[in-house]
């Protein structure tokens, strides 16, 4: 086969590879069709990378054949990690990909330095893609390690910080205006480099944890953005494609997050939400609130029609997911109807509750989103808290001065009953009273969830047993 | 050599964000943390990219950083495809284990 035959072939094979990608998006409508998705973007892999390595000027294999094997070995691991870890796993994840391309942008400009192709669309796209790259790249390294605990995750701020971090974007950017007029000033290439990489770790210091879920998803577009970049770099219409394809997720995803939060998204990048505001809290001292015992939920959810649970990240911190389970078994034994309610900022990344519901057997199809389930909550004999602090805080609805008011939540006060299980009254990562605690409907069940709910399935099979 | 032009490139990105938000608006919330594991996989094919660098032959300093590239985004390549189908399986409508 001539090479231009070769080459209009392995052209066709990336127009294929494209459209099952496309295809493995559309199947993750829903969980039925998911499992289609996968195996479509595998075969979509494999056709691009055999087709790539056909390609006639592919002449050097050791060296790629190295670095697969090493980047197998550890990719491996990797996707053995636990559930709970999967939020650190696509910071790291995010973080690769943007290390990828500023690596490769890198690697072609000095290509074109030796072999005089530079020209100032070139440089331009290059540096855009060296900055967004490496800014990925300590992003989602930072993100990683604030999610796994590995650095505080709390917010971090210091007088000037927006002004310190935009100068180091802006003389960065300056830096690739410099670089566009004068393509071949290759000593400003490693600066940029360096400036993006202190640029990506201080963007991330003042982000604390309520907001990781944001921050992960905008980390996906950015890692998206830069693979379009170095598709426009290397003229490859595959890598542009898929490159917005995974921007196009993180934006979707940073979007639902913002909106499920009541925040602008400027607001999340340059107004660290750590800062909780002082007032309010005090006069709520003196009133007071009703507790129970574990016995007395067991009787009020067994006697219940309809119960719904309502988890959040203290659910995942405590493990007590597979209580839930065991609590789900024994109410659905007894006919009662039992639904999980998952706040889209539930858990630290989109989508992270479910997975973790999942995992302990729960049916998908007993995980309903908020919106579906706040217009029937009037009729939900039961409503159970787990760890979950501010997305059923009823300030967000009635109270103007709180700091979430606005933000959508699960409406738990309008249930006949609510149960929460609570380690004590402090007020939750936000510092914000929750007004659900004082309600004269509301129960509280002082202790670790993953203790409470073993308690009440105690007594749920105790009386099973007895009867 | 084929060239693609910058403004066929912008085409095909203005077309495939389009193409990406339509079909990402789709997707079941109960599936985002897959639905973002699954991206991450597919933009590792950037690891094309980095072999059409590394392929072309020995150039010292540029073939190390792109071998380093394959190394990256083969990483996400494996992990995100192994971790996506992970997640997936445990997604099921009714008790199978009962049995």
């Amino acid at each position: 086969m001539s090479d231009a035959a070769l080459m209009n072939g392995v052209l066709f094979a990336y127009l294929v590879s494209a459209t099952l990608f496309i295809l493995a998006l559309r199947w993750m409508s829903s969980p039925e069709t998911a499992r289609r998705a996968v195996a479509s973007a595998v075969t979509a892999m494999a056709i691009a990378v055999v087709a790539t390595l056909a390609r006639p000027e592919i002449v050097n294999y050791q060296w790629i054949a190295i670095a697969a094997v090493l980047g197998t070995a550890l990719g491996i691991p990797l996707a053995r990690v636990p559930l709970t870890a999967v939020p650190e796993r696509t910071g790291l994840s995010q973080s690769f990909g943007g290390m990828a391309a500023a690596l490769v942008g890198t690697a072609k400009y000095y290509l074109w330095l030796e072999e005089g192709g530079l020209t100032p669309f070139r440089t331009g796209v290059i540096s855009l893609e060296i900055i967004l790259g490496c800014l990925t790249a300590t992003g989602g390294l930072m993100a990683a390690g604030k999610l796994a605990d590995w650095i505080p995750s709390r917010s971090i701020t210091y007088p000037l910080q927006n002004v310190v971090n935009l100068s180091l974007l802006g003389v960065a950017v300056l830096l690739g205006i410099y670089l566009v007029i004068n393509p071949t000033a290759s000593w400003v290439v490693p600066i940029i480099a360096v400036l993006a990489l202190a640029f990506g770790v201080a963007l991330l210091m003042p982000i604390g944890g309520a907001d990781m879920p944001t921050v992960i998803s905008f980390l996906n577009a950015y890692a998206g953005i830069s693979a379009v970049l170095m598709g426009i770099v290397l003229e490859n219409l595959l890598l542009i494609t898929a490159g917005a394809l995974d921007g196009a997720s993180g934006f979707i995803l940073s979007v639902v997050m913002c909106k499920a939060m009541n925040r602008p998204m400027s607001n999340v990048l340059f107004g660290a939400f750590g800062a909780a505001p002082a007032g309010g809290a005090a006069a709520a001292e003196a009133r007071t609130v009703q507790s129970a015992t574990p016995a007395d939920a067991a009787l009020l959810m067994s006697q219940a029609d309809k119960v719904v649970i309502v988890p959040g990240y203290g659910m995942a911190v405590a493990q007590a997911q597979h209580r839930a389970r065991e609590l789900y078994d024994q109410l659905t034994k007894r006919g009662v109807d039992v639904y999980f309610a998952v706040h889209p900022v539930a858990g630290r990344m989109p989508g992270h509750m479910n997975v973790l519901l999942a995992e302990s057997d729960i049916p998908y199809d007993k995980l309903i989103e908020m919106d579906d389930i706040n217009p029937d909550m009037p009729q939900v004999d039961v409503v159970l808290v787990i760890g979950a602090n501010d997305v059923v805080n009823p300030a967000a609805r009635t109270d103007s001065s709180s700091p979430i008011y606005g933000m959508p939540i699960i409406d738990a006060d309008k249930a006949k009953t609510v149960l929460c299980i609570k380690r004590s009254m402090n007020p939750g990562f936000s510092g914000i009273e929750n007004e659900l605690y004082f309600a004269p409907n509301t129960l509280m069940l002082f202790g670790d969830a993953k203790a409470v709910l073993s308690d009440v399935v105690k007594q749920l099979t105790g009386e099973a047993a007895a009867a | 050599m084929k060239t693609l032009d910058p403004i066929t490139a912008l085409f095909v990105l203005m077309l495939a964000s389009f193409v990406g938000l339509a079909v990402i608006q789709g997707v079941s919330r109960l599936l985002h943390t897959p639905l973002m594991s699954l991206t991450n996989a597919i933009s590792s094919v950037a690891v094309v990219g980095a072999i059409l660098v590394v392929g072309t032959g020995n150039h010292g300093l540029p073939t190390w950083l792109a071998a380093a590239a394959v190394f990256a985004s083969t990483t996400n390549l494996v992990s995100g495809f192994l971790i996506t189908r992970r997640m997936l399986a445990m997604f099921k409508k009714r008790e199978v284990k009962q049995a």
